[in-house]
C-alpha cells in the first residue's frame, strides 16, 4: 500500500514537472512570441493614403530647405528609425528578440510591420497615455491626486489601445460624471480638485488646463489681469482683440457648477453660479460661461460642460486639432513643431505642414494611429541625425537634420532594463519580469528625477543622473548578474564578431561598424582570460554613452 | 517703532558710517578723492567687499513652524495658549522656550516677524518661498540656490569640483533649477554619515579606467558627426560626465561626510540627522559650495501643536546655534547668509485638536550673516488679532511680502536682482520681484 502510494506520488510529481516544463517551453519557444500584427493588412491597404499626405508635408520642408540653401542630412537606416519609433511611441528600445524577428521580413515591409506591431502593443498605449496625461492632469503630488491621475492614465491608455477618435476621448473627459474609481475619465476634473478639505472643483485650474492642453493656448495670465503686453490675441484674423480677464473667467465658469460629492463628479444646475472679483471691480460678480473665441459655434442649450465639450471638439475648431498634433509630433520627435508645446497663436501664422496634418486629422475623424503613420512616413522623421559636414542653426531650425533630444527618465530606465534582457519585456513577458521592471523603473526614476509637466523643454543633464548611470545599483546589477544580457552574451556568443553584433544591437539597435567590430575583437583578444569582465565593461560604456542616452 | 536696533558690543558700526553714507557724503564734494574722506571711503569699500556675502545656507523647516512657539512668542497673551518664551543675548528680544543655545547667539541673528505670503498650501507656498515667485502653470522658476549658482558660475568654474547647490535630507520639494536647467538642481544627499550615493565606481580602478577608455571610443564617432551649435556649451552631455569624474576624485567630497568628524563636534550640533546636516553644510561652505539647504520636517502641527513644536525645537536649537558659532569662529559668517524658516506660519489660535493650522498672514523668518546686522527685529504681529478680520494684514506692523527676502539675499550677494534672465523659450524673467529690506543691513 505504501509502495503503491509513493509510486503514485512520484508519477504525479513527474507529470507536474513535465507539464510545467512544457508550459515554459511553449511560453519561450512558441512561434508567436512576437506575433504578426493584426492591423498590418489594413494599414498596408491605406499605405498610399498615408504616403500621399506625408509627401505633401515633405514638400513644405523641401521648399524651405531650398530657399535657405541648405541640404538635409541623408536618410537614416531602418534600424535607426525603428529605434526612434520605439522610444517615441513605446518609451523603450526594441529587444534583440524583436529585432531578429524584424530582420526576417523583406526590407520594404520592415517599417510598416514595426509600426503596426507598436500600435498593437500595450506598451505603446500605456506610454502615449502617460505623455498625454501629463498635459491633461499634470504631475501634482498628494495621495488623492496621484491615485486619480493613475486611474485617468489607465483609462486613457484603454482609449488609445482601441484607437478611439481623439475628439470622442476629449468629450468624455470634459463631460463625465460619476466616481473617480469606476468612471476614471472624471479624474480630468477631480485631479484638479482643491485639496483644502472642501474637495471643491478648481474651476480656475480647469480653465487654464483646458486652454493649454486642449487648445494649446496660454490664457493663464488672464486669470489676474487683462493682457497688457499684447501676448494673447483672441477674436478672429479680420477682427482681432486682446485677451481680457473676463475671457478667462468665462471659460472657468463652465466648471463653476461642477461639484465633487460623495457620488463623485456631478453637475449641479442648482448650485451657485461662478463668481469672481475682477481687477477693476469692487465686488465679486456672477460670470456667465462663454468661450474665448468663435462664440457662434458654442451651443446655446445643454449642460455647461457639454456645451464646452461640443465647442472644443467642433470640427471647425482647428486649435483643438493643432494642440493634439503638436503634442503627438513632440512625442515622436522629442520636441514639438511649435514651441512651447501649449502656446500656438490662435490667429497664426501656422506652419503649413501642421495645417496639412490638421486637415487630414479632422477629415479622418481624429484618428491618432493614422496621424502617427503619416508622421512616421515623412522624410523629416526619417532623416539622419548625423552629418559629415557641420550642422548649422538653420539645419536644426528647419528640421533638415533629425533633432537630438535627451531621453526622458522613464525612457532611460526602460531602455536600460530592456537592453540588458535578451527577451522582450512586454505584456506577454512573465509576471516576475514585469514586476521587476515596474519596481526597478520606479526606484530608478525617483533617484534620476522626473521631468515634470514641462517634459518637452530642452534641459541639461544633472551630475546626479550621470553618477547614477555610472555607479548606480541598477546598472551594476544588470551588468554583473548572471541572468542578464552581458553575461548571457559572454556565455553564448561564438565569436568576437557575434559578440560585438549582439552588444550593439541590444544597446544601440544597430550593427557595429567595421571599426567597432575591430575594437571589440581587440579588446577580447587582449584579455582572453577575462572575456566576461571585458564584455561587462564594454556594456557599461555602451549604456553610459551619448548614443544610448539620447534620441537621435 | 517696529525696527529694533540693539546697541551691543557685537555691532561693529558704532557710527553706522557705511559705504552708502560715505558715498552720499562724498557726493557733496567733487574733490573728495583728495581729502581724508577718500581714505575713509576706500576703507569702507574694502570692509564692504570683505563682508560681501558669497553663499547661502537655508535651514528649511518643512511643514511650517509656529511663529508663536519659535521666533515671535507672545507669552501671557491669549494666543500663546500657555506657550512660554525666554530672554536672549539681545535685551528686549524674546524667542520661544526651548531655544536655550540659540538665545545666546541672538545678537548675530535678525528676526523678521511680519512676513506675508499669498499661499497657504504647502506645495505652492514652498515653491513661493524657495523661488520668490508664486507658482505659474507655464513656467518653473529656479530656486534661489540655483540662481546663485547660475550667477557665480564663471567665478566657480575652476575652484569647486563638487555640486555648488546641495540639498541635505531633501524633503518633498528640494531646490530646482527650473528654467535655468536641471543642471542647476540641488544635489541631494541623505544623512551625511552615510556615504554619498553613487560616488564610488563599482569596479576596481584598472577596470574603471578601461571602461572610460571604452566610453571615449564609443562616444567618439557618434559625437563627431553630431556637433550642433545649440550644444556647443555641453556637447551632448559630455560636460556632465567630466563634472561627475571630477567630483568622484575630488578631495572636496570629504566635506559631505561627517562620520569622521570628532564625536564632540557632532554632539555640539545635536548629532541628529538635521544636526549632522548643518555640520556638513558648514564644511561644504568651507569647500566653496554656494547654497546648501537642510530640511527638518515635522512642523505641520495640526494636532498637539505645543508638544510637537517643542520636539522640533529641541533638534533645531543646537544645530542652528552651533552653525552660527562655527561660521563665526572660522570667519565665514560675514560671507554666509543663514536663513531659517518654513513656508508659512501657524494660526494664532488652537483648533479643537490642540493644533495650529496654516497662517500666511504674518509669520517669522530668522536671518544671519552676510552683512545682516544681528539682533534686529523687523515687523510686529498683534498679540490680540481679530479672528474674523477680513483684512488679516491690518493687524501687522511693518510687514514685508515674501519676495523682499529674495531681493535682500540677492542684494547682499551683490547680484543685480532686477536683471532679466531669458527662459528657454525666450521669455525675460527678473531674478527677483521684491525690494531689499534695508533695515536688516544698513
Amino acid at each position: 500500500m505504501t509502495i503503491r502510494s509513493t509510486t503514485k506520488k512520484n508519477w504525479l510529481l513527474l507529470l507536474t514537472l513535465v507539464g510545467f516544463t512544457s508550459l515554459l517551453a511553449t511560453r519561450y519557444f512558441a512561434k508567436d512570441r512576437i506575433p504578426e500584427p493584426k492591423i498590418l493588412e489594413r494599414h498596408q491597404a491605406n499605405q498610399a493614403s498615408f504616403a500621399s499626405v506625408a509627401r505633401r508635408v515633405d514638400a513644405v520642408f523641401e521648399a524651405r530647405w531650398q530657399k535657405a540653401g541648405i541640404s538635409p542630412t541623408r536618410p537614416a537606416d531602418t534600424h535607426t528609425v525603428v529605434r526612434r519609433l520605439s522610444l517615441g511611441l513605446m518609451g523603450t528600445v526594441p529587444s534583440l528578440e524583436e529585432l531578429r524577428r524584424l530582420e526576417k521580413l523583406p526590407p520594404e515591409l520592415q517599417l510598416p510591420w514595426w509600426i503596426a506591431r507598436l500600435l498593437e502593443d500595450r506598451r505603446t498605449s500605456d506610454y502615449l497615455a502617460e505623455r498625454f496625461a501629463r498635459g491633461f492632469v499634470g504631475v501634482g503630488s498628494g495621495p488623492f491626486v496621484v491615485y486619480r491621475r493613475h486611474r485617468f492614465t489607465e483609462w486613457l491608455s484603454d482609449q488609445f489601445q482601441q484607437n478611439r477618435p481623439y475628439d470622442q476621448i476629449v468629450r468624455e473627459m470634459l463631460t463625465a460624471e460619476g466616481l473617480w474609481t469606476d468612471t476614471p475619465q472624471t479624474n480630468y476634473v477631480s485631479a484638479h480638485a482643491l485639496l483644502d478639505g472642501q474637495n471643491e472643483t478648481n474651476a480656475v485650474a480647469l480653465a487654464g488646463k483646458t486652454s493649454r492642453a486642449l487648445l494649446a493656448m496660454r490664457l493663464d495670465c488672464l486669470e489676474c489681469h487683462d493682457d497688457f503686453l499684447g501676448n494673447i490675441k483672441l477674436g478672429s484674423v479680420s477682427d482681432p482683440k486682446g485677451g481680457e480677464q473676463i475671457d478667462f473667467h468665462r471659460l472657468a465658469a463652465f466648471f463653476g457648477q461642477t461639484k465633487i460629492t460623495l457620488a463623485g463628479v456631478q453637475d449641479r444646475p442648482d448650485a451657485a453660479p461662478y463668481r469672481y472679483k475682477l481687477l477693476e471691480d469692487d465686488d465679486a460678480r456672477v460670470v456667465e460661461p462663454d468661450v474665448p473665441y468663435d462664440r457662434h459655434r458654442l451651443p446655446t442649450v445643454g449642460a455647461p460642460r457639454t456645451r464646452l465639450a461640443q465647442w472644443v471638439t467642433h470640427r471647425d475648431n482647428r486649435p483643438f486639432a493643432r494642440a493634439a498634433l503638436n503634442r503627438l509630433w513632440a512625442t515622436m520627435f522629442g520636441r514639438p513643431l511649435i514651441e512651447p508645446i501649449d502656446d500656438i497663436p490662435l490667429l497664426g501664422p501656422h506652419p503649413e505642414e501642421l495645417e496639412i496634418l490638421v486637415n487630414d486629422f479632422i477629415a479622418h475623424d481624429y484618428d491618432l494611429q493614422r496621424a502617427i503613420r503619416i508622421i512616421a512616413a515623412t522624410r523629416v522623421f526619417q532623416l539622419s541625425s548625423a552629418a559629415e559636414d557641420s550642422i548649422t542653426d538653420e539645419h536644426e531650425r528647419l528640421l533638415a537634420v533629425f533633432p537630438l533630444t535627451r531621453l526622458r527618465p522613464e525612457q532611460v530606465a526602460r531602455s536600460l532594463i530592456q537592453a540588458t534582457s535578451l527577451e522582450t519585456i512586454d505584456a506577454r513577458a512573465n509576471i516576475l519580469r514585469r514586476l521587476e521592471l515596474f519596481g526597478s523603473e520606479n526606484d530608478f526614476i525617483e533617484r534620476y528625477g522626473d521631468f515634470g509637466e514641462d517634459e518637452f523643454v530642452t534641459r541639461g543633464e544633472t551630475v546626479t543622473q550621470r553618477l547614477l548611470m555610472m555607479n548606480g545599483d541598477l546598472v551594476r546589477r544588470r551588468i554583473d548578474e548572471n541572468l542578464f544580457a552581458p553575461n548571457r552574451i559572454a556565455m553564448v556568443s561564438p565569436s568576437a564578431e557575434k559578440t560585438a553584433e549582439a552588444l550593439y544591437l541590444v544597446c544601440f539597435t544597430r550593427y557595429p561598424t567595421v571599426e567597432e567590430q575591430q575594437h571589440v575583437a581587440e579588446r577580447l583578444n587582449r584579455s582572453k582570460n577575462e572575456r566576461r569582465t571585458t564584455i561587462q565593461d564594454y556594456f557599461w560604456a555602451l549604456l553610459n554613452s551619448a548614443e544610448f542616452g539620447w534620441s537621435h | 517703532m517696529s525696527i529694533y536696533i540693539p546697541n551691543t558690543p557685537e555691532c561693529h558700526h558704532p557710527v553706522h558710517l557705511d559705504r552708502r553714507t560715505m558715498l552720499r557724503l562724498a557726493g557733496l564734494s567733487g574733490l573728495s578723492w583728495l581729502t581724508p574722506l577718500a581714505t575713509g571711503l576706500a576703507r569702507a569699500a574694502e570692509r564692504q567687499r570683505q563682508r560681501q556675502a558669497k553663499s547661502l545656507i537655508l535651514l528649511w523647516l518643512e511643514g511650517a513652524p509656529s511663529q508663536l512657539e519659535t521666533f515671535d512668542p507672545h507669552p501671557g497673551s491669549e494666543i500663546a495658549y500657555g506657550s512660554k518664551a525666554r530672554t536672549t543675548s539681545v535685551p528686549g528680544v524674546l524667542i520661544g522656550e526651548g531655544f536655550e543655545q540659540l538665545a545666546e547667539q541672538m545678537h548675530h541673528i535678525a528676526l523678521l516677524r511680519a512676513i506675508t505670503s499669498e499661499e497657504g498650501d504647502h506645495a505652492r507656498a514652498t515653491y513661493y518661498i524657495k523661488t520668490g515667485f508664486r507658482p505659474q502653470p507655464t513656467i518653473v522658476h529656479p530656486a534661489i540656490g540655483a540662481v546663485i549658482c547660475h550667477q557665480f558660475q564663471a567665478a566657480d568654474s575652476n575652484s569647486v569640483d563638487i555640486p555648488r547647490h546641495v540639498s541635505i535630507l531633501p524633503g518633498e520639494h528640494p531646490g530646482r533649477g527650473g528654467y535655468l536647467g536641471d543642471n542647476f538642481d540641488a544635489f541631494k544627499i541623505g544623512d551625511p554619515v552615510a556615504r554619498v550615493p553613487d560616488l564610488l565606481p563599482t569596479v576596481p580602478t584598472t577596470r574603471q579606467q578601461q571602461r572610460l577608455q571604452d566610453l571615449a571610443f564609443v562616444n567618439g564617432e557618434f559625437l563627431r558627426k553630431r556637433q550642433r551649435p545649440s550644444q556647443a556649451a555641453n556637447p551632448v552631455g559630455t560636460a556632465t560626465l567630466d563634472a561627475a569624474l571630477r567630483m568622484m576624485t575630488s578631495a572636496q567630497i570629504d566635506a559631505f561626510d561627517v562620520s569622521k568628524v570628532p564625536a564632540s563636534d557632532r554632539l555640539k550640533y545635536g548629532d541628529t540627522p538635521f544636526g549632522r546636516g548643518c555640520l556638513a553644510a558648514f564644511r561644504l561652505i568651507q569647500a566653496g559650495v554656494r547654497c546648501v539647504e537642510i530640511t527638518l520636517g515635522g512642523w505641520d502641527t495640526h494636532v498637539d501643536n505645543h508638544n510637537l513644536q517643542a520636539q522640533r525645537i529641541q533638534i533645531l536649537d543646537p544645530a542652528f546655534s552651533s552653525l552660527i558659532a562655527d561660521l563665526r569662529a572660522h570667519d565665514l559668517l560675514d560671507s554666509t547668509i543663514v536663513l531659517c524658516g518654513g513656508e508659512f506660519g501657524r494660526t494664532p489660535w488652537l483648533n479643537p485638536l490642540g493644533g495650529r493650522d496654516h497662517w500666511p498672514y504674518g509669520f517669522s523668518l530668522a536671518l544671519a550673516g552676510g552683512g545682516i546686522v544681528g539682533g534686529r527685529v523687523i515687523g510686529e504681529t498683534n498679540p490680540a488679532p481679530k479672528k474674523d478680520n477680513k483684512d488679516r494684514l491690518a493687524d501687522l506692523k511693518n510687514p514685508h511680502p515674501l519676495p523682499d527676502i529674495h531681493a535682500t539675499i540677492f542684494h547682499l550677494l551683490g547680484i543685480d536682482f532686477t536683471e532679466e534672465l531669458i527662459t528657454p523659450i525666450g521669455r525675460p524673467m527678473p531674478i527677483a520681484e521684491g525690494k531689499p529690506i534695508r533695515a536688516l543691513f544698513e
